[in-house]
């Protein structure tokens, strides 16, 4: 490894850094990396309410959970239904941030402080509360928005779209204030010269947009869009409170809230873990994408 | 260009306000005397505050224990995942050792790791736990301190290596010289000029402990007593009738107070965000 010899002189003895690291490896080990094994393990195993709290005994099924999953029309109809709604999420969530972090920077002293502290707050506000609100403002009768639209008693959650897209606004709502401030953080370190040239050259901001800032913040923008797609792909409380667990007749399920649901509501505990375990190898690829991302942009570990 | 400028000044405005709106909104409902929320003509301002709805929340439903609970768990978590994430921090910046980088890589696949999809197993995992070790069961507080601190750990860990790192190495080296011993060093030099980053860090697991509502509603089954703001919160949905004032004051208690935390702190958040996404 070339890290060793590289690394300055150490007098220390090479067991420090294992003490250091133990209290969080014990931690991790149990929390995460046994649960992880569970997880595997229960996936292939008969593993529902009567083995829980009934006392039958638990069988082992192979691969069965997964072949009665893949042959389940639900899951295909589920599996879009949560890569779509996080490609959109994240889609909105890029250009919203990617746009505010440009307007930032042309915009004058105080109303840049007041688009950051909106964008902070809305970013503070916990996904409960923020969902509670705005289920409030879509409110088939009390709520403003359908008031001022005239649209009396028009529920927003029973068209299976219109739910998805409100809860989209709000996952979005929540997530752009990271992506505009990482940004915007990213183009202030642009080398002004590197702008003024472009400017002096007749290049709009538009164009200034796409050719300079894009390549020259490609390592950045890589990190907030795997990001984004990482968080939107788990949304789960915003969808869990404003469709009432997954919408009408489950509409509105995504991978995330129908495991959820097969485990603590239908007791299907097996079943459950083998829609966690998908979850989990989809993740991983775009994990794996990102490790390779980080390394082309030299990142030094 | 001073118009274009002007013209950008507006929209910036305009947006934020929209961002802000829901907020607004929330506080405002909360505010509202009764007859207010339950009119079919909702005005955005009021002319008669009341303090009807937190009363409401407040006495009838036993929010300030919820809210208790929530802080309780909430700052133990804050402390416990610090102070591991530092230990780990310095183990990952000090010294060089073989699997180094593998660790890093581990903490960093382990940001992805969908949570979620392990509350089956932790549910299980929890329950056995609680037969052998009093306090971390189910419908326990010290179960849901336990897990946040094992969720909030890699990314601490990710982030506070970039404070660990800008401390010059001459610094400790200059101390052991001097005769310090490392636990001197680790507490005495390091952990001081860390604390801005522990700061940040501590937000971000502050934020996730206090915004859970996925554990809580697994855990905590049948202790009322020992719910947590969030699932608290959704006993005012009724099916006849939401209680919009309760909902409304409930949010807002919750919020409110993270809201303060976080606008406070900034600037700070955001240098270290920058510390994090970019080394």
């Amino acid at each position: 490894m070339t890290t060793v010899a590289t690394a300055p002189p150490r007098r220390r003895r090479g067991l420090t850094p294992l003490w250091l690291l133990l209290p969080t490896a014990v931690v991790l080990g149990v929390l995460f990396v046994y649960p992880m094994w569970q997880l595997g393990l229960l996936s292939v195993l008969d593993f529902r309410q009567a083995q829980v709290s009934g006392g039958q005994p638990t069988r082992f099924l192979g691969a069965e959970n997964y072949t009665r999953l893949f042959g389940d029309p639900r899951f295909w109809s589920v599996l879009t239904a949560t890569v779509a709604f996080a490609a959109a999420c994240v889609a909105a969530t890029l250009a919203v941030g990617a746009g505010l972090a440009v307007l930032l920077t042309r915009i004058s002293r105080v109303p840049r402080l007041l688009l950051s502290l909106a964008a902070m707050a809305a970013w503070a506000v916990p996904s409960v509360s923020g969902s509670t609100v705005w289920m409030f403002l879509f409110d088939t009768d009390l709520g403003l928005v359908n008031q001022v639209l005239g649209l009396d008693g028009y529920n927003w959650m029973y068209d299976r779209y219109t739910a998805f897209a409100l809860v989209g606004a709000v996952v979005v709502w929540h997530s752009f204030p990271f992506v505009m401030v990482t940004l915007y953080a990213g183009i202030e370190a642009i080398p002004r010269s590197v702008l003024e040239a472009a400017a002096i050259d007749g290049s709009g901001a538009w164009r200034t947009f796409w050719r300079i800032m894009v390549p020259i913040l490609r390592p950045l923008i890589a990190i907030v869009v795997i990001q984004s797609i990482i968080w939107d792909f788990k949304v789960f409380t915003q969808i869990y409170v404003m469709t009432r667990g997954g919408g009408i007749a489950g509409q509105n399920l995504t991978l995330n809230v129908w495991a959820y649901q097969q485990a603590f509501a239908s007791g299907e505990y097996g079943l459950g873990a083998a829609i966690g375990v998908v979850m989990m190898l989809i993740l991983l690829v775009v994990t794996l994408l990102y490790l390779r991302t980080l390394r082309r942009s030299g990142e030094p570990l | 260009m001073r118009t274009t400028r002007r013209l950008l000044d507006a929209v910036a405005i305009v947006v934020a306000a929209v961002t802000v709106f829901p907020i607004y909104w929330m506080v405002l409902a909360a505010v509202k005397p009764p007859g207010e929320i339950q009119s079919l003509d909702q005005r955005p301002w009021t002319l008669a505050p009341s303090l009807d709805a937190f009363r409401r929340v407040i006495s009838v439903d036993d929010f300030g224990r919820y809210f208790l609970n929530s802080v309780a768990v909430a700052l133990v978590v804050v402390a416990a995942s610090g102070l591991l994430a530092f230990l780990a921090a310095v183990a990952l910046t000090r010294f060089r050792f073989r699997f180094r980088t593998t660790v890093l890589v581990l903490f960093l696949i382990a940001q992805m790791v969908p949570i979620e999809a392990l509350t089956i197993p932790l549910f299980f995992l929890v329950r056995d736990l609680g037969t052998t070790v009093p306090g971390v069961g189910l419908n326990t507080l010290g179960s849901l301190m336990l897990v946040h601190t094992a969720f909030t750990l890699p990314f601490a860990i990710w982030m506070l290596r970039g404070f660990v790192a800008a401390i010059p190495d001459e610094l400790d080296e200059a101390a052991q010289l001097d005769g310090a011993g490392r636990f001197t060093i680790l507490w005495r030099i390091l952990f001081p000029l860390v604390a801005p980053g522990l700061a940040a860090t501590s937000v971000f697991s502050f934020i996730t402990a206090w915004n859970d509502f996925l554990f809580a509603r697994t855990f905590i089954i049948s202790a009322t007593d020992r719910q947590t703001l969030p699932m608290a919160l959704l006993v005012f949905f009724k099916p006849d009738q939401n209680d919009w004032g309760a909902i409304m004051a409930a949010s807002s208690l919750m919020t409110v107070p993270v809201l303060i935390f976080f606008l406070l702190v900034r600037r700070r958040l955001v240098a270290g965000l920058g510390g994090a996404v970019k080394d």
